[in-house]
């Protein structure tokens, strides 16, 4: 970074990325909140994460802002601005901090010692009073720090004067006038200190824009695709799908149940399936392993329904609050017995609709269970997004309804699919069962009956045309970088820079894992010679998933790493340029 | 539906389907599926509108003896499977039928939710004191001293007292049956269908395969000699001091089912963005 040289004009840049460490209800995310919303309103574009410990209170917790002109679906390589209001129990993440020589450092003397990592990253390092200064005025540190952030970043004051009005008029006037006191503190403390470049002015839009998080856009696509039941237990970090799902459902006519665990939850939707009515559950990989059984269930009684997993660091409680990609193995193969059914993965924040929507729609036309594999990044970050198209995906189950002489529940129909009597119709009579059945639905121990069933039960996922939605695939070139879920954004990104570098790739993110899709793989992989796969797992699954399905083409390399920490764009970058010809 | 339909189901026949049962011969079960039956035509409830709900054992079977929409789902699970199918279609008369083992063991913690949650369903357990499909171990109601290859020599465990915690988990209304009674039992279970709320009947249903000692049961039951109550104080002392043997209803409670409004949309799905937007 350029030193300041008195009043010259500031370069600007296009992406600035902010972190605001605090201890646990030290505010440090209310800080980072404010300021994506105050920029967005502002006409940026942006994204929050956060990082926190597993305690409520008294734990670790950073706000991690990434505030852009065009919109952003990763994080940075590293911040260029990183607040401390304290540094209690920074160290737990210091390592997710990363801060480089061009990079400022704000750190409250009051605050404790500065991680060593973050001291070793070379950054500049300037002190500020923070707590003492929200003291005197009677204000929250956390303001202070806002007002410091906004100023460096280059917002104005009245970017943030409504936002901070409309997130705390619940709390009355005394609590706006402290705040608005405390970020012109800030803001005027920070006067004399500067980036080196502060954000560019945005690309303004006309489009609709929301900020919303994936847990939130995977709710509103369940709705969207029809799903009007939901029951669950609580599970970080899926609980806010179930938040917003709450109340939504009672406005659209449904409803959801919390029930007294996992094994009640998914067996509460497959009832409500059963009933007639698409339902939904949401958990996370503990309490995807619990609902295993009863997915069996649901896949051999051909009750359609959606089980959304956020997955986080496993295995067993794992690290409950970061984000992992490694419940791709359970999802795909966690069942007993044969059992196919869908397992599809969001790929961004707003993704996270459209591919639960699908979800709902699939889950319905196939009338077979559904596993969307989120993660704690798309689902609890918050991003600007344009708002998402209206698709026409809306689950439309095939229905028995006019039904003369004996019904079959499971007859061996064309494509697999055989209209679904719903209790109520008259001479519909069936009973569901998870025993190998006839195609009436009676239980059988036969050889024919099993594999008729069997075949039945493959066939219909497998000749169903999914249509181009089933993977992103973009650029053309001699390496294909291959990956899944969130991490296609920052594979993405990387690739940008690539091009940058007039290195083409292609880019190849299956969104529908489950079944697989040799043939449209193979068409995707045409020409290409070097495969790099990325992904946020251990134990490389996603590679050794492609490994058995498909054939990958020429020499193939892996980037993967566990959670927590984020597989930077600067790596996949890497990668690729040590892998072309 | 016309009159001559409404007739015509209203025959216990017209609720049993062709199916044959895999219970052995002399099961008490058979006389329970009787009862249902008979209490399904007392009511006159059209078949289609009803739904057996079950889980995994020799009991849990009944569903597809019936002519009504039945679901055979996995072990221990139908209390909440059936929660999910009632709240979401009240219209619908749900019954759940469960087993010892299936309803107080792998399905205990349903049990007390169920009891708790009081949605108007009725939960009909046939205890046998047995794992009757893997054949003669010991159910959380089998007594201590039951010799098994699986507990030799007894489990030396208490039983389980299902009422009780039935009582105190909050169920509306809790009877006991005897299978050997099907005309009493089916009684019984109309009052329960038709009692508001979480409704739970405990059949004595003997295992002659495994138990053949239950087969006395028939000399040991006796009607209860005072009316149900409805002060779940008295309700307890009764049942926590009868010999077990006590037919009959026992408590009846006036707690208000649990059933959300389902099926009137207020807003179009667009009102639901307006959270999100800038």
């Amino acid at each position: 970074m350029l030193p300041s040289q008195g009043r010259c004009v500031m370069a600007e840049s296009h992406s600035i990325s902010i972190a605001i460490v605090g201890s646990g209800g030290a505010g440090a995310l209310t800080t980072g909140n404010f300021l994506l919303e105050a920029a967005c309103a502002a006409g940026w574009q942006g994204l929050i994460t956060r990082t926190v410990g597993p305690q409520i209170r008294g734990g670790e917790a950073a706000a991690l802002v990434r505030l852009a002109t065009q919109p952003v679906e990763c994080m940075p390589d590293r911040f260029d601005l990183l607040i401390g209001i304290d540094w209690l129990n920074a160290h737990r993440f210091g390592a997710e901090i990363e801060v480089g020589p061009n990079s400022l450092v704000i750190s409250d003397p009051r605050g404790g010692d500065i991680p060593p990592v973050v001291a070793a990253g070379g950054a500049r390092l300037v002190e500020i009073p923070i707590k003492d200064m929200a003291k005197a005025i009677d204000a929250r540190p956390n303001m202070v720090a806002l007002g410091i952030a906004g100023r460096l970043v280059g917002l104005s004051t009245e970017d943030f004067s409504s936002v901070i009005e409309k997130r705390l008029s619940e709390k009355g006037q005394a609590a706006i006038d402290s705040s608005r006191a405390g970020f012109e503190a800030g803001f005027n403390a920070a006067a004399e200190l500067n980036l080196g470049a502060r954000l560019a002015r945005p690309t303004l839009t006309s489009a609709r824009r929301w900020l919303v998080s994936g847990n939130e856009a995977a709710a509103l696509g369940a709705i969207r695709g029809g799903v009007r039941f939901a029951a669950a237990y609580p599970i970080t970090p899926a609980t806010e799908i179930l938040e917003w799902l709450s109340p939504s459902l009672v406005k659209m006519g449904g409803a959801l149940l919390q029930a007294e665990d996992e094994l009640a939850a998914i067996n509460m939707i497959i009832g409500a399936s059963f009933g007639g009515t698409p339902a939904l559950t949401a958990t996370s990989g503990p309490g995807l392993s619990l609902m295993i059984e009863a997915l069996g269930l649901a896949t051999a009684a051909e009750i359609p329904i959606v089980v959304i997993d956020v997955m986080r660091g496993g295995p067993s409680t794992g690290i409950p609050t970061k984000s992992e990609q490694a419940d791709l193995n359970i999802a795909v193969y966690g069942f007993h017995g044969d059992a196919p059914h869908l397992v599809l993965a969001p790929q961004s924040v707003g993704d996270c609709l459209f591919t639960t929507q699908w979800a709902a729609y699939l889950a319905e036309a196939l009338q077979v269970p559904a596993i969307v594999l989120s993660d704690q990044f798309v689902g609890q970050a918050r991003v600007a997004i344009e708002r998402p198209a209206d698709v026409a995906f809306l689950g439309q189950r095939a229905r028995a309804t006019d039904i003369a002489g004996v019904y079959q529940r499971y007859a061996l129909a064309a494509g697999g699919v055989s209209p679904m009597a719903i209790p109520g119709t008259r001479g519909g009579q069936y009973t569901a069962d998870g025993l190998t059945h006839t195609e009436r639905g009676i239980p059988t121990s036969g050889a024919s009956d099993h594999q008729a069933q069997l075949d039945k039960r493959r066939d219909k996922l497998d000749r169903f045309n999914y249509g181009d939605h089933w993977a992103t695939i973009e650029g053309s070139g001699e390496l294909a970088v291959i990956t899944w879920g969130s991490l296609t954004g920052t594979v993405r990104e990387a690739i940008e820079r690539a091009t940058q570098d007039d290195v083409t790739v292609r880019l190849v993110a299956p969104r529908l894992l489950a079944p697989v899709q040799p043939e449209r793989l193979a068409a995707a992989l045409d020409g290409a010679k070097r495969m790099l796969v990325v992904e946020q797992s251990h134990g490389a699954q996603f590679h050794r998933y492609l490994r058995a399905h498909y054939d990958l083409p020429g020499a193939v390399r892996v980037l993967n790493r566990p959670g927590p920490l984020p597989i930077r764009t600067e790596e996949v970058h890497r990668a690729i340029m040590e892998w072309r010809a | 539906m016309s009159t001559v339909d409404m007739r015509l189901a209203c025959k216990p026949a017209d609720y049993k389907s062709d199916v044959k049962p895999i219970w052995c011969p002399g099961c008490g079960d058979y006389h329970v599926l009787m009862s249902f039956t008979r209490a399904f035509a007392e009511l006159g409830l059209p078949p289609e509108e009803i739904v057996v709900v079950s889980g995994i054992g020799c009991s849990s079977r009944i569903p597809a003896y019936t002519n009504c929409y039945g679901f055979h789902g996995v072990h221990g699970r139908s209390l909440a499977l059936a929660a999910g199918l009632k709240v979401t279609r009240p219209d619908l008369t749900v019954v759940v039928a469960s087993g010892d083992g299936d309803g107080y063991s792998i399905g205990g913690n349903h049990f007390l939710h169920a009891c708790r949650r009081n949605i108007d369903m009725t939960y009909v357990v046939m205890d046998n004191r047995v794992y009757g499909m893997t054949k003669g171990q010991p159910s959380p109601t089998t007594e201590p001293d039951f010799d098994t290859a699986l507990s030799p020599g007894g489990t030396g465990l208490r039983p389980f007292h299902p009422l009780v915690v039935a009582l105190a988990s909050g169920a509306n209304f809790i009877a006991r049956c005897f299978s050997g009674e099907p005309n009493e039992t089916a009684s019984i279970l109309v009052e329960a269908i038709r009692h508001p709320g979480f409704s739970f009947v405990e059949i004595l249903s003997p295992c002659v395969t495994f138990r053949p000692d239950e087969k006395e049961w028939k000399n040991l039951v006796h009607p209860a000699p005072v009316a149900a109550t409805g002060d779940p104080a008295k309700a307890a002392r009764r049942i926590m001091t009868d010999d077990g043997f006590n037919i009959g209803i026992l408590y009846r409670g006036d707690r208000r089912p649990y059933q959300p409004a389902v099926g009137t949309t207020s807003v179009d799905v667009s009102e639901l963005e307006k959270d999100f937007e800038l």
